[in-house]
């Protein structure tokens, strides 16, 4: 690997990226999909793709999933 | 037929009402559609889980924001303030693909970011405009030994930037990746939304790899090996 993957890796663009809107309208479905250990990102490989991507989403999604967890604590 | 590459799909829904059966998810929206005191007791018992949510979310994102003591206890009451009038006005549109909490928590999960993101503006102000080159090999990684191939691949980079993105898309490019502004406080100072925004840097992601690509720096499939 070499000095600039990280630089090719922010630069790549996965055409499934389903964008912000549809991910954020969805977020709900994934993140109890996911909580359940149910297989998500085969469901809404588009959702998935713009969560490996996209950190804002990522990062509401992370607090979405603390906050189911921590209920369940 | 939509370019590869270029196009933001729509996802699709599950089928409606799945989550109804769950006994806590349908009391939730049995009592907050209906009305009087029982009602207004799950009004208030939603706005205590909802404070309590949005406080665990700041904590969360507090180091990295660099927010503390009272100002965090601020943003999660409005936070939870805002995600209850939302939830409330919309309980009619809660269609049950998802446990009622699951959907209640969102609205207060993105009160918190765009509160935080409109808390960035609060700090010394960070110049839209400014170009620092010099940050990008920091924030990519790029290793001090393998200066002179990088310095190529920086130059061609910035000859990118300036010949193949839109204005809209350059001022974009810069302050996320130059100057290190959070999306959701440059969709405050654009007056725009995140998905704008994001889809603007999604196209100019794809032309700065494209370009690099013709240019020889990146491999088509997997990064150049040196």
């Amino acid at each position: 690997m070499n000095s600039w993957s990280a630089l090719d890796r922010f630069l790549r663009t996965d055409p499934r990226d389903v964008g912000c809107a549809e991910a954020m309208e969805m977020l709900h479905v994934y993140a109890d999909l996911v909580a359940a250990g149910e297989p998500a990102e085969q469901r809404y490989p588009g959702l998935a793709a713009h969560l490996r991507a996209c950190g804002p989403c990522r990062e509401d999604f992370d607090g979405l999933l603390a906050a189911i967890h921590a209920d369940r604590d | 037929m939509p370019v590869v590459g270029t196009r933001l799909d729509p996802v699709p829904r599950p089928a409606a009402g799945t989550a109804l059966t769950d006994a806590e998810t349908a009391e939730w929206v049995g009592l907050l559609a209906g009305a009087g005191p029982e009602r207004d007791a799950a009004v208030d018992r939603l706005h205590a889980m909802l404070v309590r949510i949005a406080r665990a979310e700041v904590a969360r994102r507090g180091p990295r924001l660099r927010i503390s003591g009272p100002e965090l206890d601020d943003i999660a009451h409005q936070a939870a303030a805002d995600a209850l009038l939302a939830i409330t006005g919309k309980i009619g549109q809660f269609r049950g693909e998802s446990r009622f909490t699951t959907w209640a928590y969102k609205f207060v999960i993105f009160e918190v970011s765009a509160k935080c993101g409109r808390h960035f503006w609060r700090r010394p102000a960070v110049p839209l405009d400014a170009e620092d080159w010099d940050r990008l090999p920091g924030r990519f990684g790029f290793e001090p030994e393998q200066e002179a191939e990088w310095r190529d691949l920086l130059a061609a980079l910035r000859r990118a930037v300036d010949t193949e993105l839109t204005p809209r898309q350059r001022q974009c490019f810069v302050a996320l990746v130059l100057n290190d502004v959070p999306l959701d406080a440059l969709v405050i100072e654009l007056s725009s939304s995140r998905n704008a925004i994001y889809k603007m840097v999604f196209d100019a992601r794809r032309k700065l790899r494209a370009a690099l690509t013709a240019a020889g720096h990146l491999g088509h499939d997997l990064p150049r090996r040196t």
